[in-house]
């Protein structure tokens, strides 16, 4: 599923890490980085994670995903 | 009227960030007509900012960025397809390979481009790149990974910066040759560029700065290294040349639009002027290749290479598209952007160019956790925060109010802390483009640069 991250919205919260920790992590003191494209088995905690950005910041692919054409 | 604008043909030229998020508000706000993107790349929309970080260092594959959607576009997609003009009183965009797409009303976000390096035999040897597109960065990582001698980034911009960052992290030698006096003056100005400059010595960068790379060597159809305006030689097996981008407007010369090097005139609402400065009302521009108005930087017109730009003005643009003249709105977010290099974490709000000081308002050098906060006369025009990002939405709030500068103190610490210039360097200096162009109010004109160059 794929994911983007508002980093300009982002403030380090961290909830994200704790939550999802295969797809986002901190690096360094509070820079965020994230897989883009994460495994279907992490829908759930990255739904997880997205619910509880405090700033949400995240956006996850709607669940019917793109018309593609 | 209003149900008109709800109807017809719309074709958004560019299908990256501005151009899917324009296509996606016009369908939120209702608009039911045809739907056309043209992209001249052959991917669907894709996220740029992890290919310079998350790709370089091996932990993203650059194929796997493409953006996820906020809901159904149902749009027609040409990609792999160049636009090669505009008709305005045909109302048609003209495609490389001879089709003509009709429209009612036509969105340009073409974005920019990464400026090459100037001398094509140099150009063409193997281990010399750009970083812009989804391929660059596909290639780049792959020779990051065969495990380089030594990489030579050219040009200590953001794009610069992160390419060092990412390749010491990996445990390579790199080189930064820069023109101007240290990295991220373009953008942050020259008391930001001091501790730029501290930060990737500290992390093992070979940092040249007030250089520049006058040749590029090769062997064999290879590169293998390269040599600076001081009379030295390096040698390297990867050159990356980041020195700022090149906006896509050559396709619109013969279209009458007021396009040209430093983007697309337009007003607060994204719609395009002509060239004699009449505005239009079936063209709109939107992200990297717009010049607005702003009216926090007095009206100057902005270019802005940002992400959140681009989101933002989309939004804008595609609400006006589809609505009458009374309901339009003005695109005046604050311009933000971040950066993340050698561990730490750069985020700005407001245009740090626009300025003649700077204090650091709270936190330290020294700790690397601070935010520094821009003045223009007299008034708040910018904040900078290293690793405080939390801090800075207060700054936002005083940037929008035209606060006085210097702020209050907002710091336990005794030492009251004087404003010292900032230092812009006229962008002309820099081997690295500028990410935010105050480009004056005439097209011909940088009138406040150069005041800064003085």
């Amino acid at each position: 599923m794929k994911i983007v991250v508002d980093l300009n919205r982002c403030q380090a919260y961290a909830q994200c890490a704790f939550l999802a920790p295969k797809v986002f992590k901190i690096h360094g003191e509070e820079a965020l980085t994230y897989t883009p494209l994460a495994p279907a088995d992490e829908r759930e905690r990255i739904r997880r994670a997205a619910a509880a950005c405090p700033v949400q910041a995240i956006l996850v692919e709607a669940e019917a995903g793109p018309d593609g054409g | 009227m209003a149900g008109d604008l709800k109807s017809g043909r719309i074709v958004i030229v560019g299908a990256s960030l501005a151009g899917l998020r324009a296509a996606e508000a016009l369908r939120e706000e209702g608009f039911a007509g045809e739907l056309t993107l043209v992209g001249d790349e052959r991917h669907l929309p894709y996220d740029r900012p992890p290919l310079s970080k998350q790709v370089l260092l091996g932990q993203v594959h650059a194929e796997d960025t493409a953006l996820p959607r906020r809901r159904e576009v149902h749009a027609k997609w040409k990609l792999g397809v160049r636009a090669r003009g505009v008709d305005p009183i045909g109302k048609r965009v003209l495609l490389a390979g001879g089709e003509e797409l009709p429209f009612d009303r036509l969105l340009i976000a073409t974005g920019t481009r990464a400026r090459p390096w100037p001398n094509a035999e140099e150009d063409a040897l193997d281990g010399v790149f750009t970083l812009r597109t989804c391929e660059d960065a596909a290639a780049l990582a792959a020779h990051l990974s065969a495990g380089p001698r030594r990489v030579l980034v050219i040009g200590a911009g953001f794009t610069g910066s992160e390419i060092a960052s990412a390749c010491r992290e990996r445990g390579l030698e790199v080189t930064v040759a820069e023109r101007g006096p240290a990295p991220l003056v373009g953008a942050l100005g020259g008391a930001f560029g001091v501790l730029a400059a501290k930060l990737q010595i500290a992390h093992g960068v070979d940092l040249r700065c007030g250089v520049t790379v006058t040749a590029l060597t090769g062997r064999d159809g290879r590169l293998a290294g390269a040599e600076l305006s001081d009379g030295t030689r390096i040698e390297a097996d990867i050159a990356v040349v980041a020195s700022g981008a090149i906006r896509n407007t050559e396709w619109l010369a013969q279209s009458g639009l007021a396009a040209g090097p430093r983007g697309i005139a337009c007003d607060a609402g994204c719609r395009a002027f002509n060239m004699y400065g009449i505005v239009t009302d079936d063209v709109f521009v939107a992200g990297d290749v717009a010049r607005f108005p702003h009216p926090l930087f007095e009206y100057q017109m902005l270019s802005l290479e940002h992400w959140g730009n681009a989101l933002a003005q989309a939004e804008v643009a595609a609400h006006n598209m589809v609505n009458p003249g009374p309901l339009r709105r003005p695109h005046l977010a604050v311009p933000a952007f971040w950066s993340s290099q050698f561990g730490i974490n750069i985020k700005s709000v407001g245009v740090p160019t626009f300025s003649d000081q700077v204090v650091i308002a709270q936190g330290s050098l020294e700790n690397r956790r601070f935010v520094a906060v821009y003045g223009y006369r007299g008034r708040v025009t910018a904040a900078v925060s290293l690793n405080r990002a939390k801090w800075l939405e207060h700054y936002e709030r005083m940037i929008e109010t035209a606060a006085p500068f210097p702020p209050e103190p907002a710091t336990v610490e005794p030492a009251a802390r004087a404003p010292v210039p900032s230092n812009v360097p006229d962008p002309k200096v820099l081997s690295h483009g500028p990410t935010v162009s105050l480009t004056g109010y005439l097209p011909d004109r940088r009138l406040t640069l150069r005041h800064w160059g003085g």
